[in-house]
């Protein structure tokens, strides 16, 4: 949209002295590029996963010994919930919006978002709902202490009597990320659809905007629920409603399908984009082209329909029926054909490559190691009978850590060290990598897998104390928790070293197929001099064939 | 393919099918003892599962492995693999077999569910609807109803027969058992780890349980919807003995006058000397009941 009226002289000459993404100031301004706000998102969305992880430490630090020791049990409740809901929406949420937001318009060939303003409101509504979710532990109730999905009656009780309690700032904020949501899918779906350069069909798009649009696709159907279900508990809380409150008559069931009814496909809208970063790294560093790249991009849109109806599978232990249960048993199952169809098409990608141990490559393999493993506990969870043994177990909270760390967060390093050249125009340092990635392995599964077998002992979760009985493997999951918060650090000394004073990363350090890498390293502000004009499918490995057909115009005179 | 591969793979399959198989039979280990038919049941199935997903997880990481080992590109080798885009014939076969092995999985589930006829909310109310309603683990006989009641921070039972109240749950053994399960202000969950079964408790609302227990013995019961401050400690001792030794509980119980019993959340709360926490919910005065614990 405004591509062409805004080439204000001013503008330019200003970007070509410093080289965009050279100038730190930009991040901290209201900048409408897509590739400063894709930034900001992620360092922001990075700040609020350490707050996650330290809460994560105390928690860990609460459960190493049997009784309820260090911390009040109010507190504790409070570590979990903010734990929980920090790290979805928080780290989760927006640090894969930014990475989209980084990534798509170069894929697809675009200037820009399709609506650059709208962009920066939606991710400056981010630290808002941050401060808010901080300030709740402010207020003389404390934060929020009723878990992730504040189940009402809990979320409803309110021992100060107070209007302005913690549970209210979260639901505030938990309502303003939604709006932030909305308006970033809108945007995705739009510049996607409508924003495509000349040649970029569909069935040329690289695979990760494809799971880019079917993750914004949920977000547009699921979220009207999500925000009914949150404005019906503030009305409950604040002026006395009664849709949720039993004492009142109301039907806290209800709450629980219409959390779910969005919340499980957030489920994927969290994991499809990193399916789209596996898509993306093991081709580059198996020098083979993506297996089935088609049936892969299809089936990420049938995973965003089929998640819609999935939902009751977090209620068999509820108010629901039996035969409610066994429908959505079968649907939950049914997941699992599209998403093994991805798995065998990466492990084809690999087989038969000429592999390379880059650390974007160890994460991403570490993480399909772990997503496979987690996907088998996902088929155990989905069978009711087994599910109402272990549901609300620490079999649950094992399960979904191989997904939301094992997967999602190792996934996001990959892509971080894969597309960190092409973000900063500077190499990170392999070595720290390597170690990174070998700590955070070591440690994912230490700390979660112990968790499986509390959970099938019956070791319940949120609990601050524990029969003695389940010492043991908690004592190894804390130390394996305290080993995984010491690997950031590695991390952090990497990326932050290397921004400043890494090699200086030339525009395609890996050999890599794909628009961003045709262009310099950070791209130049609008992205491409002429929008280029793609004549091949992604992926073209083993090929020679050219990817766009205006290879010098695109580049222009930048460098 | 070449004989040679083709015997590998065999050898592959062969070893995969050994090793989730005995992995499938140590997964009973990893539970606590089977007190009720219904667990019998479940671990069957959980042992079913982890054979299969020992034998895709296995499969899987073990090509991958072998990738990572065998396939490595030279230090400067920097050429390109095959140009392979895909294969109709594998992909077919690799959405087919997920597909089969859901609908096995599914049915699997499915008949054991059936089995187990633990009832749950609404089953009753509907009655007459569809399924045969009696279990087939146990041999009808008669029903043995009681009544829990929770609240924050506590399990109280109800024998309404003998208009007992306790706070510890006796139970005979190898009898159906049917639980009216209520709750007095927030969600909670009935969960006995011992007996695999679970089943939250809504208020306002009976939500009706069923299952047999067979094997004597104490076990714990625990909340399992998260309720609020004390939730860890809403436990409470379940007590499998023999018919004869229950009903003598009950007639031992039943002389007995009521008394307060020991409440863990309530103690909690009074003896905390110095406020550190933050605002709470005052847990509900200790049950007074006739076999307090
Ligand atoms: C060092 C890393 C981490 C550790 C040690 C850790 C530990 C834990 C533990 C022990 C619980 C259970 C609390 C309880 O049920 O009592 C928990 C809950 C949870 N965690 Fe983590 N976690 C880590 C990272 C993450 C990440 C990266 C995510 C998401 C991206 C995440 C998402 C969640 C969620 C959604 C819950 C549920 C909260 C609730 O029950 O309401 N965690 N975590
Ligand atoms: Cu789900
Ligand atoms: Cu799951």
């Amino acid at each position: 949209m405004t591509d062409s009226q805004v080439k204000n002289t001013n503008i330019i000459t200003e970007s070509y002295q410093d080289l965009s993404a050279r100038d730190w100031r930009r991040y901290f301004s209201f900048s409408t590029d897509h590739k400063v706000i894709g930034i900001q998102y992620l360092v922001t969305a990075f700040i609020f996963f350490l707050v996650g992880g330290i809460f994560a430490m105390v928690i860990r630090g609460e459960l190493i010994t049997p009784e309820a020791d260090l911390i009040d049990r109010t507190f504790y409740n409070g570590m979990f919930t903010m734990h929980g809901t920090i790290m979805l929406f928080l780290w989760t949420f927006p640090s894969l919006v930014g990475l989209s937001n980084y990534l798509v318009p170069i894929m697809i060939g675009a200037k820009d978002m399709a609506f650059p303003r709208l962009n920066a409101a939606a991710f400056w509504m981010v630290p808002v709902v941050g401060v808010l979710m901080i300030a709740s532990f402010f207020v003389p109730s404390g934060s929020a202490q009723a878990g992730w999905w504040s189940y009402p009656p809990v979320s409803l009780q309110n021992p100060t009597g107070q209007l302005i309690t913690g549970q209210f700032l979260w639901i505030l904020a938990v309502a303003i990320s939604g709006v932030s949501s909305i308006m970033g899918a809108v945007n995705f779906v739009t510049t996607i659809v409508k924003m495509r350069a000349p040649g970029m069909t569909f069935f040329r798009m690289p695979a990760f905007v494809w799971t880019v649009l079917s993750a914004q696709i949920i977000q547009l159907f699921g979220l009207p629920a999500l925000t009914a279900g949150a404005v019906m508990l503030l009305f409950d809380l604040t002026v006395g409603t009664s849709f949720f409150d039993p004492s009142k008559g109301g039907n806290p069931i209800l709450f629980q399908h219409l959390f779910w009814f969005y919340s499980h496909p957030a489920v994927y809208v969290i994991i499809l984009p990193i399916f789209g970063i596996f898509s993306e790294i093991f081709p580059v560093y198996s020098r083979k082209p993506l297996f089935g790249y088609k049936v892969v991009a299809i089936s990420s849109l049938i995973i965003a329909g089929v998640s819609g109806l999935v939902w009751v599978h977090h209620m068999y232990a509820s108010g629901t029926p039996g035969w409610m249960r066994m429908i959505f048993m079968l649907s939950t199952m049914c997941v699992s054909v599209p998403t093994g169809i991805k798995v065998f098409a990466w492990v084809a990608t690999i087989w038969g490559g000429k592999l390379r141990l880059n650390t974007p490559m160890l994460f991403a393999l570490g993480a399909l190691i772990m997503f496979i493993f987690a996907g088998v506990t996902g088929i155990m969870l989905s069978a009711v009978p087994v599910d109402i043994h272990v549901n609300n177990t620490y079999f649950v909270v094992g399960h979904f850590h191989y997904v939301l760390y094992g997967t999602v967060t190792m996934g996001m390093y990959a892509a971080i060290y894969h597309w960190f050249p092409k973000m900063t125009g500077r190499m990170y340092y392999e070595s720290w990598g390597q170690v990174h990635f070998w700590l955070a392995f070591i440690g994912t599964n230490l700390n979660f897998l112990p968790m499986h077998p509390l959970g099938l002992q019956g070791m319940l979760r949120r609990v601050a104390s524990y029969d003695p009985e389940y010492t043991f493997w908690n004592v190894v999951a804390s130390l394996g928790a305290f080993l995984l918060g010491m690997s950031t650090l590695p991390f952090i000394v990497n990326m932050v070293s290397s921004w400043i004073q890494g090699p200086i990363a030339p525009s395609n350090p890996w050999r890599a197929i794909g628009l961003e890498w045709l262009v310099s390293s950070p791209p130049p502000i609008e992205n491409f001099e002429d929008l280029p004009v793609v004549i091949s499918e992604p992926y073209g490995y083993g090929k020679s064939d050219p990817l766009v057909s205006n290879l010098e115009g695109i580049i222009g005179h930048s460098e | 393919m070449k004989p040679r591969n083709i015997l590998f793979l065999i050898a592959y399959a062969i070893a995969l099918t050994g090793i989730s198989l005995w992995i499938g039979q140590v997964s009973y280990s990893w539970f606590p003892p089977q007190a009720s038919a219904e667990s019998v049941l479940i671990d069957k199935l959980f042992a079913f599962l982890v054979t299969i997903g020992a034998f895709i997880f296995l499969g899987i990481t073990g090509v991958m492995i072998y990738s990572v080992v065998f396939q490595r590109a030279a230090k400067y080798d920097f050429s390109d693999g095959p140009h392979i885009e895909g294969n109709v014939t594998l992909e077919i076969v690799w959405t087919a077999i997920p597909i089969l092995l859901v609908f096995w999985l599914a049915g699997y589930s499915y008949q054991i569910y059936q089995q187990m006829a633990i009832r749950g909310p609404m089953e009753v109310m509907h009655l007459g609807m569809g399924h045969g309603d009696t279990p087939t683990v146990v041999e009808e006989q008669s029903i043995e109803e009681i009544e829990v009641i929770s609240k924050q921070w506590a399990w109280v039972f109800r024998y309404p027969g003998s208009n007992v109240t306790s706070t510890e749950l006796h139970l005979p053994a190898n009898r159906r058992i049917r639980l009216a399960l209520q709750s007095e202000d927030v969600l909670h969950g009935f969960y006995i780890p011992a007996f695999r079964l679970k089943q939250d408790i809504v208020p306002n609302k009976t939500t009706d349980f069923e299952f047999t227990p067979i094997r004597e013995g104490t076990y714990r019961l625990r909340d399992s919807q998260f309720s609020g401050t004390y939730f860890a400690t809403m436990q409470a001792n379940v007590v499998v003995e023999s018919p004869e030794a229950y009903e003598n509980w009950l007639s031992e119980a039943k002389k007995r006058q009521p008394l307060p019993a020991y409440n863990q959340a309530a103690s909690e709360y009074t003896q905390q000397t110095s406020k550190t926490g933050w605002p709470t919910v005052v847990p509900a005065a200790p049950p007074v009941v006739n076999y307090p614990t």
